[in-house]
């Protein structure tokens, strides 16, 4: 299970993740928070100071609602881990970036078929439209 | 009209190889066909019925000389020696190999142009007025914003892969040339209490199966919050937007279930988020460049002329041939002495919006000797020169008959908007091109096509309604009944701003039965309406449609398998 971010390929850290509800429940810090791609952000928002990772689930490359909830999030002031999970190609990569994700984590099938090198080069900075308009990134880089 | 500069040139030709490299990855096994086909789509390149079609971004319509010309090279090089302009303002090439479409690319690279995001689930190519900055009735020109649009959606990382494609058309004129009701997002430019610059935002409009006529969102949004706008309408869309069932992905779905005020809120929330946040919004294009683009379409260097012009006036009393060109294809244009003229594409006999190499340099030539080098492609499939002095029409003109491009009929019933249909189309059910040359060339007589007056004909080959036939004064669908095709009418549609969908006559008609349907139609027409003041549309709306289906089906003259 490769993790993908702007360094390149690292193995996964094992993380317990919760469902948003339990995570309201859980009065621990550092906690994971596993995100359906339909979910609605706003009940996160109270937990955000306990959250230290958020990932959303990305059940098909086609299905960019991903994308929205991430930026949601960053527009709703979280500033944690925001991890995309499962099927994003390399293609992809720097759309994740670019909406406020830190990270992607993809299954070994895929990271066989598109190796380090595909997602480094759709990683690199690069100026676009948006720059050219004045968008501003949507969060600083989390530590 | 906008220039490439180095920043729009480098972004191509990067676009270019990461196609490139694409098709290779595909190739290697890298990419799977279910995730190459979203990144074939968003350049432009569909698979159809008997081959690749290769779709170019004409960004709302605009083009110049040396871009028409690159056009007419690449449809002799590389395809069958013409193009098809559509009804979203593009040109389509039919018949291009897999293998050359990097080329191809590489090649409308030359000139500034690409087939960015012409087809797939995403922000499709914006389009306008066909006569913006040229229109006597326009309040703004729409090509700023059309091309801040363009820049703000092109390769936007957030909507790339939404529930379904995306169409944004806007006018600068309260006379709606741009369909702007029947679109995901419409756009009026509008001036509040106080005089200053606006858009009403028009939200879920569409044709297709379910046609919808769009509704307002926002009666007045500052210019300036425009990007702010639509990115909350895109976001909302994209989360909320059904991804269930394709034929019910589409924005006025989710605004016909959900409910406008529900949408609405959900929108109003996120812009207010958006403008709250500090710094301000996320997408904030500074005034510099918001200057830099508008730049670029101050009007041509007119001449000082006087409204009338003696030869002009000459040759129409000389010409009748001429006379009813300029009588039907001209429309007034804001500056004393210059006229918009509009080359149809729709010769008798012909396919719609199809335009030989050779005419594409004919029209190149024309707008580079006569037109301030500006071209447009209407939504009607037709080509237009927006700034023709008045003097050098009858030198225009003659161009355009020596090159089979001056049908007089602009308006009137040949000139109909088809799709292409079962014969290139592989989602069509039924032939819409053979059914339009049949109609042109029944009312090829351009005397009865004047009686008649002005005529809205459009047929699709599909219910996904390509050639916009829900907002036709006299709609044709094409489908397949039992391997039989058959063509339901609809009646009193209407694409301008008052939009209207058409209401369906009845059973539908077999192909050869579909002239002499219309023909019954003209006939009650003529026969019903007030004088030569009222047209079709004006007629259909006094009368209701009773006493025209009455006519349509007078004699049991339909398919009863129907």
């Amino acid at each position: 299970m490769p993790l993908v971010t702007r360094a390149g390929f690292a193995p996964v850290e094992p993380v317990d993740f919760v469902a948003a509800d339990a995570a309201a429940e859980s009065d621990g810090e550092g906690v994971g928070v596993d995100l359906p791609n339909h979910a609605d952000p706003q009940a996160l928002v109270a937990l955000f100071d306990r959250i230290a990772l958020i990932r959303i689930a990305f059940p098909s490359s086609s299905d960019g609602r991903g994308f929205s909830l991430a930026r949601r999030l960053r527009q709703l002031g979280y500033r944690g881990r925001l991890r995309a999970h499962g099927h994003v190609i390399s293609d992809q990569f720097r759309h994740a970036l670019a909406c406020g994700f830190d990270e992607v984590e993809i299954d070994e099938d895929l990271a066989a078929r598109q190796p380090e090198a595909h997602w480094r080069v759709s990683g690199q900075p690069q100026r676009t439209y948006g720059e050219k308009l004045g968008r501003r990134p949507v969060a600083p880089p989390s530590e | 009209m906008y220039r490439y500069d180095e920043f729009d040139a480098d972004f191509v030709r990067d676009r270019v190889a990461r196609f490139r490299s694409q098709v290779d990855r595909r190739i290697s096994g890298a990419l799977t066909e279910d995730e190459f086909k979203p990144l074939r789509l968003q350049n432009g390149v569909y698979l159809q019925l008997h081959a690749y079609m290769l779709r170019v971004a004409v960004p709302y319509g605009t083009l110049n000389s040396a871009q028409m010309r690159q056009l007419a090279m690449i449809a002799e090089r590389w395809d069958k020696g013409y193009g098809h302009f559509t009804t979203r303002q593009n040109i389509q090439f039919n018949w291009p190999t897999l293998k050359d479409i990097p080329d191809i690319l590489d090649a409308l690279a030359d000139v500034g142009m690409h087939c960015i995001q012409t087809s797939g689930n995403c922000i499709r190519n914006i389009t306008a007025d066909h006569f913006a900055g040229a229109a006597d009735d326009e309040i703004d020109d729409p090509r700023p914003t059309a091309e801040l649009l363009r820049q703000w959606s092109t390769d936007h990382p957030e909507f790339a892969y939404l529930p379904r494609k995306f169409k944004i058309a806007i006018t600068g004129s309260p006379n709606d040339r741009a369909v702007t009701k029947a679109h995901d997002i419409g756009l009026r430019m509008v001036r509040n209490d106080a005089g200053e610059p606006g858009y009403e935002v028009i939200v879920g409009g569409g044709l297709g199966r379910t046609p919808m006529v769009g509704k307002v969102i926002r009666d007045f949004l500052p210019k300036g919050h425009l990007l702010p706008y639509v990115e909350a309408i895109l976001r909302v869309y994209n989360l909320l937007g059904r991804r269930d069932n394709k034929y019910k992905a589409r924005i006025k779905i989710l605004v016909h279930e959900a409910g406008l005020e529900d949408i609405r809120a959900q929108v109003e929330a996120d812009f207010a988020h958006q403008m709250a946040a500090e710094g301000g919004p996320m997408v904030a294009p500074d005034a510099d460049e918001v200057a830099r683009i508008a730049g670029y379409f101050t009007p041509p260097a007119w001449d000082d002329l006087p409204e009338e012009d003696a030869g002009y006036m000459a040759a129409r009393a000389a010409d009748p041939v001429f006379r009813a060109w300029t009588d039907v294809n001209l429309a007034a244009h804001r500056r004393p002495g210059y006229a918009i003229a509009t080359i149809s594409l729709k010769p008798i006999g012909a396919a719609p919006g199809d335009a030989s190499a050779e005419q594409m340099r004919v029209i190149a030539d024309l707008a580079e000797t006569y037109g301030h080098d500006e071209i447009r492609v209407s939504h009607e499939q037709n080509v237009v020169l927006p700034h023709v002095r008045k003097r050098d029409l009858p030198a225009v003109h003659r161009r355009l008959r020596e090159a089979g491009l001056a049908t007089a009929n602009v308006g009137l019933i040949s000139d109909i908007i088809a799709c292409p249909g079962m014969d290139y189309c592989a989602l069509a059910t039924a032939r819409s091109i053979p059914i339009a040359q049949d109609i042109a060339q029944h009312f090829s007589d351009p005397d009865y096509a004047r009686t008649i007056g002005e005529m809205k004909i459009k047929i699709s080959g599909c219910i996904n309604a390509c050639g916009h036939h829900h907002v036709a004064h006299i709609g044709i669908l094409g489908l397949d009944r039992a391997g039989r095709e058959n063509y339901q009418i609809t009646l009193g549609g209407d694409h301008t701003e008052t939009l209207a969908i058409g209401e369906r006559a009845g059973p539908g008609f077999d192909a050869d039965q579909v002239v002499p349907a219309i023909e019954r139609l003209v006939d009650a027409y003529l026969a019903l309406r007030d004088g030569p003041e009222e047209t079709f549309l004006m007629a259909l709306r006094r009368l209701g449609i009773a006493p025209f289906k009455v006519a349509l089906y007078k004699d049991g003259e339909h398919d009863r398998a129907a």
